[in-house]
């Protein structure tokens, strides 16, 4: 029997697509993954059946029953359990407090009862955690069994893990996928949201494959490979900007060697990051968020000192100087978030200002006639549509965007880091910009493109380098690369 | 000297009952991760609502009850702004103190006219608990309301550890999209712990007209609200040490009035400021190990 079938579910977010008219079933004790990259729509899905989003249209059924759900209460009385990413559990309450909160009996509350309901709970899963700890001492992968339990604990036959593995430690997804095999086997049946294929094929039963929120695929595990899995995740055309495959590029002007940054204990957030890039070229680095970009960005721009490790410009060494002198000395950069670039207080004009203060100023005032000149020159050599002293708040994505770029540009920098240009801006916006990559490129700008989107890192690159886990995986030309190659890649396969 | 200290403890017993009533209340609101800075204007308005019911009912009882659902009503209507609207915590508390200031001004205009001599009524009687002793005696001569907020900090303190509803309070003071997620109302739960607020600060200021003062005049309750603002980061928000931090206000508030009566020669407004300079240092003692619920002043929303 189906655990759960939800039938033609369609979402959208104003103007985006997140689910387009998906069909996906659960059967009983299986576990199931949503494979897919960032975006893809499975999260969306999920919320859905855990009653947090509204689907636009489509049905759902739970055990061949049709269901209406509004709320995660609704979802919980259904028997689905959800244990998200970000973990819902009240740091200052007790373990045993947050298992039973908002499912208690009766008006008071003994800890001691509901300390031994909570350890009786966790012999009987075989989930271990201190029901009298607090959620605040507990490490992630604790609290990621204490989120497993309470969902248990309200009597859930239908698990759903939101990218699980993300926050753990091997040690940690090794226990993990141990207590989910056992608990499959007592017939609990388990949604699997991944983007790991190292990990689906691992304890996966089936795998359901969403690509733009539409489902391409849905396999047996013994029926496929990782390089299938790939290609069904990420394979299609490369579109857009059409370029020369081979292009003589410059000498070497910028460096990274052994780059390592740590974080809270320990962590390695980026680990021994090495690579090159010559005047005339663009570098592209892939990778699913949050697998060190935002990092390589902060340390690239200066935000950030790494641990080890040294930036060279033209054999200079950079590393440790503020992003100020960063800047100064030939680096430009955009923010990995625009908002991150900007003041949105201020005017066009002055953002435009903001990073060149020095030139603008006479006798310690500022030159505002200067100011206003200059910023109408960009506004009408970047297509800005605003005017000089417009609240740069005003502005669409799009054209921020382009303000954050002109400024960058403006100091005609040797080498420019530009961090998800691109995201969030329409198509427009989006091909002017690619547009201004290429050209800069051609300027003999050597450009670092950190993109999470893949299309615009092989549309737009002549070597794409893969960051996963704050680790390159690999530098491929890109008449070597091909979207199954990158994403194996990007999913830590090789 | 025996007389000395004993009528300072009584008297910082009498000082320190608005404080308890008004901070317990701030606590519910606060830990349910509301500030609710309309305390100042709701004592205010207790302090009104609790005299005019009680001259014009000839109740004493009556006027403290009334004063009780007239602070809930101000509780209720700051939960409609920063709980349903979403409004930002210090606007809508600050608007709500304003408003309930104005309100109580206007009323009492509206119901007692402006009068040369001050209306008044006669207040409660205080209740000798050990009328045989000569040290507990003048102690424990105390208005009803005295010993009420005594009992009130562990019968809190009960209801916020042991009880579901406090459980719940907790929560969603420290993790609304927990609290939402485990399928607790977070807007009903943060309305309900609002509306108890609000009626508890309301007690507070009719304490001062109804049991003290037996009148009702401008400067009633004189910033006794933003003090309880101040005990509660002074008692990190856990309700036993509301009663310490009430008393050691309470206390140097006592003191302060006893030692001008002493001739020393120093400026009277140095007294004065006694009781906030050393809530300045105890707060700069007491403050800087404190958790403040996580959620407070951030208005909930689903995504």
């Amino acid at each position: 029997m189906l655990a759960v079938e939800m039938k033609d579910i369609t979402k959208t977010f104003g103007m985006v697509k997140a689910n387009q008219h998906v069909h996906f079933c659960l059967e009983e004790g299986e576990i199931h993954a949503l494979l897919g990259e960032n975006g893809a729509g499975k999260t969306t899905l999920m919320r859905i059946l855990y009653g947090l989003y509204k689907a636009d249209s489509g049905e759902i059924f739970v055990n061949g029953k049709k269901v209406d759900i509004h709320s995660p209460k609704e979802a919980i009385a259904a028997g689905i359990g959800m244990v998200t990413q970000h973990f819902t559990l009240v740091p200052t309450l007790t373990v045993a407090e947050n298992i039973v909160l908002g499912y208690t009996d009766g008006i008071t509350v003994s800890q001691k009862d509901i300390e031994k309901k909570v350890a009786e709970a966790s012999q009987k899963y075989g989930i271990l955690v201190d029901p009298s700890a607090y959620v605040k001492d507990l490490s992630v992968g604790e609290r990621q069994r204490v989120e497993i339990l309470k969902a248990l604990y309200r009597n859930a036959r239908i698990l759903i893990m939101d990218e699980p593995t993300a926050v753990l430690v091997p040690q940690e997804v090794d226990v993990l996928f141990e207590s989910l095999l056992r608990l499959v086997k007592a017939g609990l049946s388990v949604i699997f949201i991944s983007h790991k294929l190292v990990e689906v094929m691992a304890v996966c039963d089936r795998i359901t494959v969403l690509r733009d929120g539409v489902v391409t695929s849905t396999v047996n595990k013994s029926e496929t490979t990782q390089i299938e899995l790939a290609k069904m995740m990420v394979g299609r055309e490369t579109f857009g900007v059409t370029r020369q495959s081979t292009r003589k590029t410059g000498k070497t002007i910028y460096e990274l060697s052994g780059i390592t940054l740590e974080g809270k204990h320990g962590r390695k957030l980026l680990n021994d990051v090495s690579f090159s890039v010559s005047e005339g070229e663009i570098l592209g680095i892939a990778g699913v968020s949050g697998n060190g970009q935002g990092e390589l960005t902060e340390v690239l721009t200066g935000l950030m000192t790494p641990n080890q490790g040294s930036i060279k410009l033209m054999g200079k060494e950079i590393t440790h100087l503020t992003p100020g002198q960063i800047s100064e000395a030939g680096v430009g950069r955009t923010p990995q978030d625009r908002h991150q670039g900007i003041v949105g207080d201020l005017s066009v004009a002055e953002n435009l200002a903001l990073e060149n203060l020095p030139v603008y100023t006479k006798n310690g005032m500022l030159d505002h006639k200067k100011i206003i000149q200059d910023a109408q020159q960009k506004i009408e050599e970047f297509q800005i549509k605003a005017s000089p002293n417009d609240q740069l708040r005003t502005l669409s994505g799009g054209n921020m965007q382009k303000v954050v770029l002109a400024r960058a540009l403006s100091r005609k920098p040797k080498v420019l880091v530009a961090s998800q240009p691109t995201r969030g801006l329409d198509v427009g916006a989006t091909e002017y910009v690619r547009k201004r990559l290429l050209e800069e490129r051609d300027r003999g700008t050597a450009v670092i493109l950190l993109s999470e989107d893949l299309d615009e890192v092989l549309a737009l690159s002549d070597r794409i380098a893969v960051i996963y886990e704050g680790c390159i995986k690999g530098i491929v030309p890109s008449n070597e690369a091909t979207p199954e190659k990158i994403g194996l890649l990007m999913a830590g396969a090789c | 000297m025996g007389d000395f200290v004993i009528d300072l403890i009584a008297a910082t017993l009498r000082i320190a009952t608005p404080l308890i009533f008004a901070t317990l209340g701030e606590l519910f609101c606060e830990r349910a991760g509301v500030l609710n800075l309309g305390i100042e204007g709701t004592m205010f308005w207790g302090a009104f609502v609790g005299f005019a019911g009680a001259s014009l009912t000839g109740s004493l009882w009556l006027g403290i009850l009334l004063a009780l659902i007239g602070g809930m009503l101000s509780g209720f209507l700051m939960s409609i702004l920063s709980v349903r609207l979403g409004v930002n915590q210090h606007v809508s508390g600050l608007g709500i103190t304003l408003l309930m200031t104005a309100l109580s001004l206007f009323g009492f205009r509206l119901i007692f006219g402006e009068n040369r001599v001050l209306p008044s009524i006669a207040p409660f009687q205080q209740l000798n608990l050990f009328p045989n002793s000569a040290i507990l005696g003048p102690i424990f001569s105390q208005y009803t309301l005295t010993y009420i907020a005594i009992f009130l900090i562990p019968v809190v303190s009960w209801i916020l550890y042991r009880t579901t509803f406090g459980l719940n309070i907790r929560s969603v003071g420290d993790n609304p999209e927990a609290t939402d997620a485990a399928g607790i109302n977070v807007y009903r739960l943060r309305t309900i712990a609002l509306v108890i607020g609000g009626g508890l600060m309301a007690v507070g200021g009719a304490y001062l007209s109804v049991a003290q003062l037996g009148s009702f005049t401008f400067g009633i309750v004189a910033g006794r609200g933003w003090v309880c603002i101040a005990l509660i980061i002074f008692a990190n928000w856990q309700p036993l040490k509301v009663l310490w931090g009430s008393l050691l206000f309470g206390g140097v508030q006592a003191l302060q009035s006893r030692l001008q009566l002493t001739g020393i020669k120093l400026p009277y407004e140095l007294f004065l400021s006694l009781p906030y300079i050393v809530t300045i240092l105890a707060l700069t003692l007491a403050g800087r190990n404190v958790s403040a619920p996580a959620a407070l002043l951030k208005p909930y929303k689903r995504e």
